[in-house]
């Protein structure tokens, strides 16, 4: 089973919380006419198979949106900080 | 050259007591090919076979990392049907199964296509409505289907749940009798064999680690063996696609997430079709050994690992038992996990990619065991021709870019909700 460190609820299963999307991703501004912009950010992955990052919602604990580093390769988990203090 | 497979030579072969031949040729890579296949699953060696059957190109290779039918070919829950509903899947779809119908007498070897019918459920008024919407565009498009109603479902799946506390209701169902299910080794032997037959070096245990780009096109493959020169390179590789595309550079529509499947111990003869469960992601059929074969959705996050999450174990459990309650002690025997390549859109791409001379077979989501023979027959038209087969002309690289998303469900842009 993947678990989760949470900062704030301590380690859970992962089916406590919501998978969100690859965080190494970045959305253009609001208002970039720049269409190949916005289909890359949308449609393309890297899909690495090794370290990826990427948002988690702990929708039955604290209900915060996570970051969290995990191998793609083995499942093994780093760590998770709050989204909003991730350093992307 | 084997030797034609037949009711005569199997009598001789039992009285002899002589061992069979091995079913393809072992073989090492020459420094240079026509066209080189990349993956050795049911698509890989279908395109190889068409390549040489269709195409008469017999200069051909498939490159294969571990052994042919180690990945999802070996991994799926083997069932074939033709029952979609946008156009350009419809007619695809279709020419896959008609292609299956066949497909024994074409490879000389038995894939054992039992077409037992589908039954998709229906548990309220409107999911009847979509049925029969999608029943209708099948017929339109001369492809056999049924809409029955619920007592016609009681009649033909006496064992599922009709009780009135039941939390799924069943009132109906669409059937397509020509679907059905096929022994999934086969058809990677099968496709193996004959290919070998016609000439095609099938190379196992062979890792694609680079491509040979010369002046902007892709003129080969490094290799774990050693350099292999091709004009023309098919990337065919499922849940690996991106990885193989990212050694040419490219950044692919895909994400790997992993499907889990499930068989439970052997029982006498009871599911005698393939019923999917309209409430959730669900299908079940039995297997010729008696098992029961059944699967759900993905896991619900990318990973290359092959090995599935427990929860999922679960969910899946509480689909058969709330569908078939007669079912709840039976024990699972085994159950695995298969990467598979999905897409933003739930649809595949087969076509030229933006690498000259690279050709991309991929993103087969939930549907590329059934699409095998089509795919083949259309990858290696494509990679033939450097022109698209007119069936996959939809299943172009650059639909995103061109706003041609093709979503069969209308699940919006999240590769693992569809
Ligand atoms: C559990 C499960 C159930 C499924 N059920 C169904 C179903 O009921 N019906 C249906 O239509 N579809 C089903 N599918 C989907 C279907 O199995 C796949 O879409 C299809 O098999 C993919 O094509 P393939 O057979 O060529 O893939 P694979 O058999 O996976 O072939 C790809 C090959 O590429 C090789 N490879 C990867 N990287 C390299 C490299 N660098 N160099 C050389 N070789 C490489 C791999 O080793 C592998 O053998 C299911 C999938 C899973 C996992
Ligand atoms: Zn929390």
């Amino acid at each position: 089973m993947l678990r989760i460190n949470c900062p704030h609820c301590g380690e859970r299963d992962y089916t406590e919380f919501r998978y969100g999307a690859d965080a190494s991703k970045r959305r253009p501004a609001h208002g970039s006419g720049d269409l190949s912009l916005w289909h890359d950010y949308v449609y393309l992955f890297d899909n690495p198979k090794g370290p990826h990052r990427e948002y988690w919602q702990h929708v039955l604990g604290c209900r915060q949106w996570l970051m969290l580093e995990r191998d793609t390769a083995t499942n093994l988990t780093g760590a998770a900080v709050l989204a909003r203090d991730a350093d992307r | 050259m084997a030797s034609r497979y037949s009711a005569l030579a199997l009598a001789r072969h039992a009285l002899s007591g002589a061992p069979w031949p091995r079913a393809w040729r072992a073989a090492k890579p020459q420094p240079a090919y026509d066209a080189v296949i990349i993956g050795g699953g049911g698509h890989g060696l279908a395109t190889a076979y068409y390549l040489a059957a269709n195409h008469g190109m017999r200069r051909v290779a498939v490159i294969e990392r571990g052994y042919i039918g180690s990945g999802n070919v070996g991994r799926n829950t083997t069932l074939v049907r033709s029952n979609y509903q946008m156009p350009g899947n419809t007619q695809f779809f279709e020419h896959s199964l008609k292609l299956w119908e066949g497909l024994s007498h074409t490879l000389n070897y038995n894939v054992m296509l039992s077409q037992r019918g589908q039954i998709v459920l229906a548990h309220g008024p409107s999911q009847l409505d979509v049925l029969a919407r999608k029943g209708n565009i099948m017929r339109l498009n001369g492809i056999d289907a049924e809409l029955l109603e619920r007592g016609d479902v009681m009649r033909m799946l006496p064992y599922l749940d009709y009780s009135p506390e039941c939390r799924f209701p069943i009132y109906g169902g669409l059937l397509q009798r020509r679907a059905g299910t096929v022994r999934h080794d086969a058809v990677a032997w099968g496709y193996a064999r004959a290919a070998s037959e016609l000439g095609v070096d099938i190379i196992e245990n062979c890792e694609v680690t680079g491509f040979v780009m010369q002046q902007g096109r892709a003129g080969g493959v490094e290799t774990t063996l050693g350099r292999i020169l091709a004009p023309r390179t098919g990337i065919s590789v499922a849940g690996h696609s991106s990885r193989v595309a990212a050694l040419a550079g490219l950044k692919l529509p895909v994400e790997s997430h992993l499907l889990q499947a499930f068989v439970t111990e052997s029982i006498k003869p009871f599911v005698d079709h393939v019923i999917s469960f309209g409430a959730e992601l669900f299908y079940i059929s039995q297997s010729d050994k008696g098992g029961l074969v059944f699967g759900g959705h993905i896991d619900g996050f990318n990973s290359y690992t092959q090995r599935g999450q427990f929860p999922k174990v679960q969910t899946v459990a509480e689909c058969a038992v709330a569908l078939i309650p007669s079912i709840s002690r039976l024990r699972l025997l085994r159950h695995w996990a298969g990467i598979q390549d999905m897409t933003p859109d739930g649809s595949p791409f087969i076509g030229r990619t933006p690498v000259p001379g690279l050709y991309l077979n991929g993103g087969w989501c939930y549907q590329g065991f059934k699409a095998t023979p089509a795919a083949g027959w259309c990858f290696a038209h494509t990679i033939a021709h450097d022109d698209e087969h007119p069936l996959v002309r939809h299943l172009c690289l650059d639909r995103f870019e061109r706003g041609h998303a093709y979503d069969e469900y209308g699940l919006g842009p999240w590769t693992y909700r569809q």
